[in-house]
């Protein structure tokens, strides 16, 4: 089934004319048809649009044939339902948007566009990418292809889902605080957050921006270096986007990680951690000292105050970006006697209870005067964890972490204590702070149960190339990556 | 750190988020939770630490001063909830 | 007791730039609503705003126009709100880090100078424009995104006159330096005004009452006439005034106090994520601080002390930049620096505001925009400005009368010739020979005998007459200096 197959193996064929990209996408297709009712991963998708993109894609390849500059030519990816995409429905898992229809490209879908993708369906999420299961969608949760009765993690749950369920070859997500690690991990993927400002934040709908990165959820490391080198460059539109230059991300995949220098953060052996979770995190550690690694322990003393400095800083940032949809320009509108009626209704009734609540928890840590107190603080303590960061790279070249401190849990068991949620973000929150890059790749499963756990390697800024070589040998030396869920 | 009491009506009025009065309960309860979580910052000592307010370390991004297309009228509009020549209905501002 | 007003200004300016302020929609007045606007300026979800570089460099001229301090780094900020012409509700501003900052501005006024501080030049982005009907308002969000200079003042200025000649001065600064048109029927100038009154010899501030959007500046001299002695009224009936914000009814000719909005000054400032800080480089300072041009009042002083003109020459020719561009080059190789800058003044600026009008009725004719005009001014004139200094020149001498000038200049606007070549072939060179005017003084005397009587009985004013007909007999030709002298003579003789 073409739909199981990783990236690289399908560009090979296809290079080689053995398949077509009509072929994988209706593979694709089939099997959203065949398990989406039970995963919900999607939240639309047209199939037609996805067949005459992959007619175009055979025939470029016939007409030109296999042109390495366009590295996903034929290969369908899905869409988190909070990047724009042209002339399609953009919701962000929200009701506020309404029939929204974006009148342009972000520059992610433009790069992939280039780069041949098929560009397929809108992915559910959390609303407006709050929160760690996908149960704050409004259009209703996607479920762990592990585990039905489980969440796939969040809050690009629907990415890691659709990738996990082989509904898709490849997804994108995006990671404010784990978004992408945690649910790839939750659903046995890779998920890769890059750098800050490595991929164009253009045409995402912004949670928190000075957190927010676009990355990909694939099945594979290689695949995730592939799709890196696709995503990633500077753009003109994102002021904050980095003018580095792209290394040959999948060129740097040597296998070879003798004398690397692997940190084991000391601050995340915390009291909530599985013990699951703990043993395939050593055995992968014991792995890359195998592989030759030197693994050493190191502090990064104020790990331990990153989730009340993101839950501020986020929730600041989301209290500005979410003010504009009020129902003026687009999306839903409840009408009112005057427009500030018209706001509150709007947005009373737009925003699910998650939104509403970072959104008010951002207003006030903002408002006159508990700024200095909470949003200053949480800046200058932002500082401090940053510099934990880079004063850790001095010494080593990757720092290893478990992804998440438990396997994915039950729909439901969190929804009413937001703060437990919050807290089980607390191995992935700090690489956002610091603005560092950080993939999660499969490690084992639990026993009973066989949920996946991921493996978190943390680099330096840019550091993606240490990080792929590093999640790559490890991969190579295992079979996690290869387990497919149980579902039919 | 300031204790954390929340007037979550004049907060939500601020936000513009209209709040059922169970809605309203719910967040003050959760609110306090979080608030009294997020008082471990004060334990921390940040004299003369530097506010990060962005992850990377540029200045001085800016465009040239050209012009690009803008959207077409039709565009601008599509999808606004209510428009009549060519502008945004409201309901009357007043001042 | 003696109340006096202490008066300061927000002044928003839209800055000349071709693009908006955080995308490439054109930054013009006057297109159909909504049609100059895309994702970044109506807020879609997704869009990022990129800074315009040109609008930077304008804001930071400006700091250095109103001598103020550019400190080494700035940012933006996100100042929060929600209204329905705000697409973003935020406004991006600059909050504690603005762009320039403690400056100021000098301006004459009754007759001496006066200086205003200014607290902060900071740059900023306007906001859509609202039209109101029976029940609904609607929004055009074309002018949403352009480039803002916000101009603060401290609370220097104690009257309605005196703010209205900072206005002035101010904008002609702007002008001067190319930062914007300020042009008031297009909105380009806004003003908040914050007035207090306090009795005379105390420094307490009274309580600040604000003054919101005026778009013109005799409206601002108009609400502060009325508003200044509403406060001292209240004041001495002994009500306690609070701080408030009115709007000024220029139909009525009052100010009336605003709903105050709740929480209106919550503004929750932010620093905007989405931009990165500003550092202007020093080389880059210091090349625009040369490349800046006089200071209009400056100009007028330097113009009085280094071509001895009257405050009034030197003021037209400062209030017209173009005017004292083209006079100053030829006035330092003029002998008659003030009868050049009078013909200037009054001949050449005569003849200039003729041709533009018959352009402009040709064009309308064609029915042509007046933006199509080919003659725009003294740049198209045919003839160089050293072709004037010679003329001047030449009336100065004497060897061409005033009025054979005009005639020259007339002359030399059609063809582009040069004056001695006119003079030449029209034979307008003026008679100065003493023995050619005697005779046609001699013939005058004979020819008018009433004149003669009248002026020999006492009446000076009948000597003007018989120099009429003197120059009448020389065809105009004759120095009219020449003729009165030897008139006088002869007649007294
Ligand atoms: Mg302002
Ligand atoms: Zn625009």
């Amino acid at each position: 089934m073409l739909n199981q197959h990783t990236i690289s193996d399908l560009t090979r064929r296809l290079a080689q004319r053995e398949i077509s990209a009509r072929e994988i996408t209706q593979s694709c297709l089939d099997r959203i048809q065949q398990v989406d009712g039970r995963v919900r991963a999607y939240l639309s998708h047209d199939p037609a649009d996805a067949l005459a993109q992959a007619d175009a894609a055979d025939q470029t390849i016939a007409r030109e044939g296999w042109n390495e500059a366009r590295p996903l030519m034929g290969i369908p990816v899905a869409i988190k339902d909070v990047l724009a995409v042209r002339n399609h429905p953009l919701n962000c898992a929200s009701k506020i948007l309404g029939n929204y229809i974006s009148p342009y490209d972000a520059t992610a879908i433009e790069k992939l566009r280039a780069a041949g993708a098929i560009i397929h369906g809108r992915l559910n999420m959390d609303e407006f990418a709050m929160g760690s299961s996908t149960e704050n969608s409004a259009f209703g949760t996607t479920r762990n292809p592990w585990d039905l009765a489980r969440i796939p993690g969040g809050s690009s749950g629907g990415s890691a889902a659709a990738v996990a369920a082989d509904e898709c070859i490849a997804s994108i997500g995006t990671d404010t605080g784990g978004s992408i690690r945690q649910p790839a991990a939750l659903c046995g993927c890779v998920g890769l957050k890059p750098t800050y400002g490595r991929i164009s934040r253009f045409g995402l709908v912004a949670f928190a921006s000075s957190l927010d990165q676009i990355g990909p959820i694939t099945k594979d490391v290689r695949d995730a270096a592939l799709m890196l080198k696709v995503l990633s460059g500077k753009d003109s539109r994102d002021s904050t986007s980095l003018p580095d230059p792209v290394p040959d991300y999948p060129a740097t995949l040597s296998g070879n990680i003798k004398g690397l220098k692997v940190g084991l953060p000391r601050e995340y052996l915390v009291p909530g951690l599985d013990s699951e979770v703990k043993k395939s995190v050593d055995a992968a550690v014991q792995k890359l000292v195998g592989l030759g690694a030197d693994v050493c322990e190191v502090s990064l003393p104020h790990t331990d105050y990153a989730v009340a400095t993101y839950y501020i800083i986020a929730t600041a940032e989301a209290s500005a970006n979410l003010a504009r949809f009020d129902g003026i320009r687009y999306g839903m509108r409840v009408d009112g006697n005057d427009p500030a009626e018209l706001y509150s209704r709007t947005r009373g009734a737009g925003f699910g209870p998650e939104v509403k609540r970072r959104i008010i928890l951002g207003t006030y840590v903002l408002s006159s005067g508990y700024y200095d107190a909470y949003y200053l603080r949480a800046q200058k303590v932002r500082t401090l964890i940053r510099n934990d960061f880079l004063n850790a790279f001095e010494k080593v070249d990757v720092l290893v972490t478990p992804t998440t401190p438990t396997a994915a849990f039950k729909v439901g068991e969190k929804a009413e204590n937001p703060l437990q949620m919050y807290l089980s973000d607390i191995f992935t929150i700090s690489c956002n702070l610091a603005g560092i890059c950080g993939i999660s790749v499969p490690c084992g499963f639990t026993s009973p149960g066989n949920l996946p756990i991921g493996l978190q390697i943390l680099g330096p800024p840019m550091g993606e190339s240490t990080l792929l070589r590093v999640a790559h040998a490890y991969e190579q030396s295992t079979d996690w990556h290869k387990a497919k869920p149980p579902l039919q | 750190m300031v204790s954390a009491n929340i007037d979550v009506a004049y907060v939500a009025q601020l936000a513009r988020i209209h709040l059922q009065p169970d809605e309203k309960q719910k967040l003050e309860s959760q609110l306090a939770q979080i608030l009294e979580y997020v008082e471990k910052l004060g334990a921390l000592d940040v004299s003369g630490m530097e506010p990060t307010a962005h992850a990377v370390p540029l200045v001085n991004i800016a465009r040239p001063d050209d012009l690009q297309p803008s959207l077409a009228h039709e565009d601008a509009l599509r999808n606004a909830p209510r428009q009549a020549g060519g502008l945004f209905i409201v309901p009357k501002i007043v001042e | 007791m003696d109340y006096e007003a202490v008066i300061g200004l927000e002044t928003h300016v839209q800055l000349k730039t071709r693009s908006k302020m955080w995308c490439g929609c054109p930054n013009q007045y006057g297109a159909p609503p909504n049609t100059h606007v895309c994702p970044v300026c109506l807020a879609l979800p997704g869009v990022l705003p990129v800074a315009n570089e040109e609008a930077l460099r304008l804001t930071l001229r400006t700091g250095l126009l109103l001598q103020c301090e550019i400190p080494a780094r700035a940012k933006f900020d996100r100042k929060n709100y929600f209204y329905p012409d705000a697409p973003k509700n935020y406004q991006l501003t600059q909050y504690d880090q603005p762009s320039t900052r403690n400056g100021h501005v000098e301006f004459e006024f009754n007759g001496t100078l006066s200086r205003v501080r200014i607290t902060r030049a900071h740059l900023e982005e306007d906001v859509g424009k609202s039209t109101h009907f029976e029940r609904h308002s609607g929004v055009d969000f074309n002018r949403a995104g352009v480039p803002l200079l916000e101009i603060v003042t401290e609370p220097d200025l104690t009257s309605a006159d005196q703010t209205h000649a900072y206005l002035n001065a101010l904008k002609e600064i702007l002008q001067y330096g190319g930062i914007s048109d300020c042009d008031m029927e297009k909105g380009m100038v806004r003003c908040d005004v914050n007035v207090s009154v306090r009795p005379c010899g105390t420094q307490a501030l009274g309580a600040k009452i604000e003054i919101k959007n005026m778009n013109s500046f005799s409206g601002v001299r108009r609400a502060l006439e009325y508003e200044i002695p509403r406060q001292i009224a209240a004041v001495r009936r002994g009500e306690k005034l609070v701080q408030s914000t009115r709007r000024w009814d220029d139909v009525a000719g009052v100010t009336e106090e605003m709903r105050s909005k709740e929480n209106a000054h919550d503004y929750r400032y932010l620093p905007e994520p989405d931009l990165m800080p500003f550092e202007p480089a020093q080389d880059w300072l210091d090349n625009e601080r040369a490349s800046l041009m006089e200071l209009p009042l400056a100009r007028k002083q330097r113009l009085m002390r280094e071509y001895q003109l009257p405050a009034g020459d030197a003021e037209v020719l400062k209030n017209n930049r173009a005017l004292g561009d083209y006079y100053e080059p030829i006035a330092r190789l003029s002998k008659n620096p003030k009868l050049l800058a009078n013909w200037i003044i009054n001949n050449l600026q005569a003849r200039l505001v003729e041709i533009m009008e018959k352009e402009k009725t040709e064009q309308a004719s064609l029915g042509l925009e007046p933006d199509e005009m080919k003659f725009t001014g003294l740049a198209d004139l045919k003839f160089k400005p050293s072709d004037l200094l010679d003329l001047v020149e030449m009336v100065a001498r004497g060897a061409l009368s005033s009025a054979s000038g005009q005639t020259v200049l007339a002359e030399m606007v059609a063809s582009g010739k040069a004056p001695s070549a006119i003079v030449q072939s029209m034979g307008l060179a003026q008679v100065s020979d003493a023995g050619a005017i005697e005779t046609l003084c001699d013939q005058a005397i004979a020819q008018n005998p009433n004149p003669v009587a009248d002026y020999k009985a006492g009446k000076e004013a009948a000597l003007n007459a018989l120099k009429g007909q003197v120059m009448k007999l020389s065809r105009g030709k004759a120095n009219p200096a020449m003729v009165g002298e030897i008139l006088q003579r002869k007649l007294r003789g």
